[in-house]
Parts: structure tokens; sequence; C-alpha cells
């Protein structure tokens, strides 16, 4: 395994001629409940996947499916070219994974919680007592692995989680929601972690959050709303297919200022956090002409290319913000949160 | 953040070797948490005490064996010896709704091993949790009149054994289907409790009424309690006559069924259980 520096670019490498992940009209039905209503994916090898959507939009499900635990109702998936249905264990041992909710045993320390992972996927003993201090290492536990987990915070957990799915060296990592429930320190850590991976490993990630600025650590994101994938694309080209770029002037005369930009300019303007707020392709190229042709006297200027939350609002018609507090109400998302 | 080159591990291909390390590794689990909770056998004492001097002594001065050398206490031994089994066995299996609860039974299930591995480790850890536990129980032999004889004890053990993964594997069963775990102990209660009562742990099953004779011998746990006392008895030295009120065996019409055909009964039903408890666990989700 080659090390590279700090210095180099944190962006893998990405091999197009291999894929991680394969995923061909996959249907999952729960009931009468259509979690996953026929996707398509495909996931280079080496790079890292975001996977994003609003509550009950079917990642896990995807996940879950991806990962053996759940068959598909319809469709086929490959992970790492082994097929999910038929080879199962073969899947099972190319994939690290951390769900959604905890599955760590409180009443066994860190290096027992790794221990027993270990043995299960067959790792043998000299290779885990190497391999279970560098990743120990990686995400700062080392010193901890002798205490019971029950005694650990939140964040330590999710970050000894992160670790187990890596120490058998898999192919596909896959974190549902890693970071739910984190202070922004913490978050920030463990996407430094999965940043790392890519220097020390040959490794894809397949990743979930709810958070748009986590999004930007992605290759690629795709989004999926209702069971449906409604955009897959690097973060640049999703925000650069929104075209228009959000504009918020501060005016002497604001509701003037709103009647001018329709009649000179036609533009639909409105009052936004205390501003007078409208969308255009181009925004910046656009100033020069606004305080030209306006006619009233303009205090301050701001121009925000489009986010990944314009995106996501865009696509699924709710922003990851609404859909975060909503979060906040979910009694299952709050009851992990908790431990 | 330093730098450090990780190797990749290799992970080989599964086989049976991996399959047994697997179901060991299950098993030590169990052992570790069993260790770390030492409170849990002094808790499990307390009610076979209670059963073997408060009910055997109760209920003795009323019951006459018949002969001066024998007390009700030595009869019901083997009985509360069962019992204590029993119970620990069973919460050993239900522990699996906390698993589930927890999330533990998750990472136990998408590992790359057979669910029969992982329910074979529980079933072993089960049952060797519940025999050390009868060891304590076992050390008061001879305050109830039992010889301190090794070969019997060792007998003792190994059927105690027997009969805990047995228990173990019914609890599993049980733990598939109970998802809240609010409910694992009445439902451990329920089940249990019956088993107990109706196998012959507490009374002898000689002269029994033609229902409870049917219930009794229709019961698994009964081929389990038997081989225990019957090697208990064998080693007393007492009146043919009064053995075969107290300890008649398991007669079928008229067939005294040999000890080693009650083991094979108790081997096959924890087999059929575990088996079950492998289709249940397989696929939960
Ligand atoms: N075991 C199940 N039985 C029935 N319905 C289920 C089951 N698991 C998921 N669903 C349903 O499938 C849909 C998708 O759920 P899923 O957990 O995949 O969403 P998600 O995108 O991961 O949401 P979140 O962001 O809240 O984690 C939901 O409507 C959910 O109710
Ligand atoms: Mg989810």
């Amino acid at each position: 395994m080659d090390v590279r520096t700090d210095s180099e670019s944190v962006l893998p490498r990405i091999d197009t001629r291999q894929e991680a992940v394969r995923v061909r009209g996959l249907v999952k039905r729960y009931g009468k409940i259509e979690a996953v209503r026929g996707i398509d994916l495909t996931v280079h090898a080496g790079e890292t996947f975001g996977f994003l959507g609003p509550n009950g939009a079917g990642k896990s499900t995807t996940i879950k499916i991806l990962c053996t635990l759940v068959d598909a109702s319809e469709g086929t998936a490959e992970v790492a070219g082994l097929d999910v249905a038929t080879e199962r264990d073969a899947v099972r041992r190319n994939i690290g994974l951390v769900f959604q909710e905890p599955t760590l045993d409180g009443y066994l320390t860190a290096e027992q919680n790794m221990r027993f992972h270990a043995q299960l996927y067959g790792v043998d003993r000299a290779s885990f007592a190497r391999r279970n201090r560098e990743v120990l290492e990686m995400v700062g536990l080392y010193e901890r692995r002798n205490d019971l987990v029950n005694t650990f915070s939140g964040g330590m957990r999710r970050r000894l989680e992160i670790a187990r799915g890596l120490l058998h060296s898999p192919h596909v990592l896959f974190l549902d929601e890693p970071t739910i429930g984190l202070d922004p320190q913490t978050r920030a850590s463990i996407w430094n972690y999965i940043g790392q991976l890519h220097r020390h490993e040959d490794i894809t990630v397949f990743v979930t959050t709810h958070y748009m600025d986590e999004a930007e650590h992605c290759d690629r994101i795709a989004i999926m709303n209702e069971g449906l994938i409604v955009a897959l694309d690097t973060p640049a080209a999703l925000k650069a297919a929104i075209g228009k770029d959000r504009v918020q002037i501060s005016t002497a005369d604001d509701k003037a200022a709103i009647a001018a930009l329709k009649e000179k300019f036609d533009l639909d303007a409105q009052m936004h956090e205390g501003l007078v707020t409208f969308a255009v392709a181009e925004g910046a190229a656009f100033v020069p002409q606004l305080f030209e042709g306006l006619g009233i006297a303009i205090l301050s200027v701001t121009v925000n290319r489009p986010s990944l939350d314009d995106v996501f609002l865009a696509h699924t018609g709710t922003t990851m913000r609404d859909a975060e507090s909503r979060e906040k109400f979910n009694p299952m998302v709050a009851r992990f949160r908790g431990r | 953040m330093s730098e450090v080159s990780v190797a990749a591990v290799a992970v080989p291909g599964g086989g049976l070797l991996h399959e047994i390390r697997a179901t060991l590794t299950v098993w030590e689990r169990e052992m570790i948490r069993f260790r770390r909770d030492p409170f849990r056998i002094v808790a499990s004492f307390g009610q076979p005490l209670l059963f073997l001097f408060v009910l055997g002594g109760g209920l003795g001065s009323l019951i006459q064996t018949g002969a001066p050398g024998v007390d009700f206490k030595t009869f019901l031994f083997p009985g509360v010896l069962s019992m204590s089994v029993l119970f620990t066995a069973a919460f050993s299996g239900i522990s699996m709704v906390w698993d589930r609860e927890f999330g533990f039974l998750r990472e136990m299930l998408v590992a790359p091993v057979s669910t029969a591995a992982i329910m074979t480790g529980k079933c072993l850890g089960g049952a060797t949790v519940a025999t050390l536990q009868s060891i304590v129980v076992l050390a008061l032999a001879g305050l109830v009149g039992v010889p301190y004889d090794p070969v019997m004890m060792i007998e003792m053990l190994v059927f105690l054994f027997l009969m805990s993964f047995m228990i173990t594997a019914l609890a599993l069963v049980l733990a598939a289907r109970v998802k809240q775990v609010q409910s694992a102990m009445p439902m451990v209660q329920l089940i249990i409790t019956p088993l107990m009562f109706l196998s012959g742990a507490l009374f002898p099953l000689s002269r029994l009424p033609d229902w409870l004779w049917w219930v009794t011998h229709l019961n698994p746990m009964t081929y389990a309690v038997e081989p225990v006392r019957s090697v208990v008895f064998d080693r007393l030295d007492i009146d043919p006559a009064l053995r075969a009120v107290l300890d008649p065996g398991i007669v079928w019409s008229g067939y005294q069924v040999p000890v080693i055909v009650q083991v094979a009964i108790v081997a096959v039903c924890a087999l059929v259980l575990l088996t079950l408890a492998v289709k249940l666990f397989a696929r939960t989700e």
C-alpha cells in the first residue's frame, strides 16, 4: 500500500473501470409500503459516494439490501463484483458496516468488541493485534481500548464502530449516518478519518447523511426521495445544474426596489431575512447592470452560488434543514441519540 | 494526525474451522459477560436454597419417606439443581432479546458466518454459565445427605449441561418471537414455570393421577431431570421398595426407559429446538 503525504490531494484516483456497487432496478416492498421503487446506481471503486434524502426516503433500506441484511423484492445488486443475493458470505467478507443504530456490546471493552468482530470475520491473531492498533489509533481510541464501551460517549462509540468496520480491510465501507447526533467537532473529525482512509486503503466509501455541508466531502452524491433517485452527480455539477445564483441586496427603499426589479428586469423578488432576495443566472455578472438600472440606492449586495441545500430543495421540495428539524421529533432517532 | 501505513488483512473464505471459531467467539462473549457480573451467582443461588431448605424442610416433615436415612431434602436435591439450571439457562437464551434491542444481534447476523454457528455458541454459552452456577448448589450435597462422590458429580454436571443446552435453545426460540424487552421476562415465566412443575423435579413420578402422568411424560424436562436423580439414588444405600416410590425412573406402559434413552431424548429435543431457533433468526429482518 502506498503512503501519500498530507499535502497531496484528498481526492482519490477514481478507477472508473471498476464498479464497487452496481444496482439495477432495485425494488423493496414492506407489505404495502414501497420503500425503494426501482433504482439504478453505480459507485466507482475508490470514491466517496454520498447518499442523501429526507427521512423515510429509503436510504437505510438500500444499504441493508447492499449489505445482504434484507432481500430485495425486485432487481439486482452487486457489491465488489459479487451478487448480494447469491454470494452472501463473500459480499459480507468484503464490506464494512456502520449502521444508523449502534451495534456495540456495552458490557465488553472496546478491544473485546474489536476481537469479537475479528474472529467472526476470520482475521488471524497476529493480523488482529497489528490492525486493531492501527484502526484504533486512527480514531484516537487506542488508549481507551480496555475501557467498557458503556463508559464511552456517543461520539467515541461512533468512532469505535467506524474502526471496527475497517478492521477486516473491507473493499466497500457503508456508513449509515455516521455523524448523526454528534457535535460539529466530532463530525469534522469523522470526516477527517474518512478522508484519510483513501490515502491509506484501497477502499470505497458509501455514506448517507443529513448534513449538506458533509455532502461536499463526497466525490459524487445521489439524492433519494420517496424511494427514487432524483439526482446523481458530483456536488459541483449538481449545483451548476440548478443554474441560478441567489442575490440579496439591501436598499434605501426595499418596496420600491422590488417593484423596480419586476418592472426593469422582470425578476420576482421577495423579502427574506430582511433583505430583498431574488434568483438570477450568473449573479456576479448581473450586479453591474443592477447598479446601473435599478435607480434606487443600493447599500449592500451579496451573491451566493447555489448551495447543495438549494439542490436538495429543488429535487425533493424540502430543505435539509426542514428535514433535520422534523427528524428531531422522530422517536427512533431521538432514542438512539440518547445513548 | 499521524501518517500510518495500514496494512490490509486478508480475510479467508469460510469453512468448518471458521464456523467453529465463530461459535467459540460467541461462547466467549457469554463467559466474559458472566465474569463481569459476579452478583449473578449470588442472586441465582438464593432461590434454590429457599426451595431446598424451606420447601424441603416444610414438606419433609409431612412426607414420611419411610426410612430414617432418606430425607425429603435428599429427594429434592436433584430437582432443585435442575431448577437452578433451568432458570439460568432460560435467562441466557432470552438475553437475545436484549441483544436485538441494543443492536448487537445485527453485528452477529451480518458477519460472514452461519446463523447456526452463532446460535450454537449462544447455547453453549448458556449451558456453560448454568452448569458453572449449579456447582455452587452442588457443593451443598453433604448438607442434604448426598455423598460427595466425584464420578456422580461429574455425571450430574454432564446431564445438567445437556439440560441447560436444551433450555437455552428453547429460550432462543422464544426470543426470536418476543420483540419487546418488557415481554421477555413474563414470557420466560410463562414457559419455564410449567416446565419445572410438570417435570418430576419437585415430586416423585410414582403414583401419579392419569392426566398428570401424561403431562409429565410428554415434558422433555422430565427426561432431563430423571438422569440427575437416578445417579444420586444409585449412590444412596436404600431399600429398593423405597426407591421405587421416590425414584421409579421413567416407565412407558411397563417398559423401563434406560437413562441412555432419556439422555438421547433430551439431545434430540435440544437439536430440534436449536434448528428451529436458527430458522427463526436466519432472516429476521
Ligand atoms: N422493517 C420495515 N418494515 C416496514 N417498513 C419499513 C421497514 N423498514 C423501513 N420501512 C419503511 O421504508 C421506508 C424507508 O425507510 P428507510 O429506513 O430506508 O428510510 P431512510 O431514508 O433511511 O430514512 P432516515 O433518514 O430517517 O434514516 C419508510 O417509509 C419506512 O417506514
Ligand atoms: Mg436511515
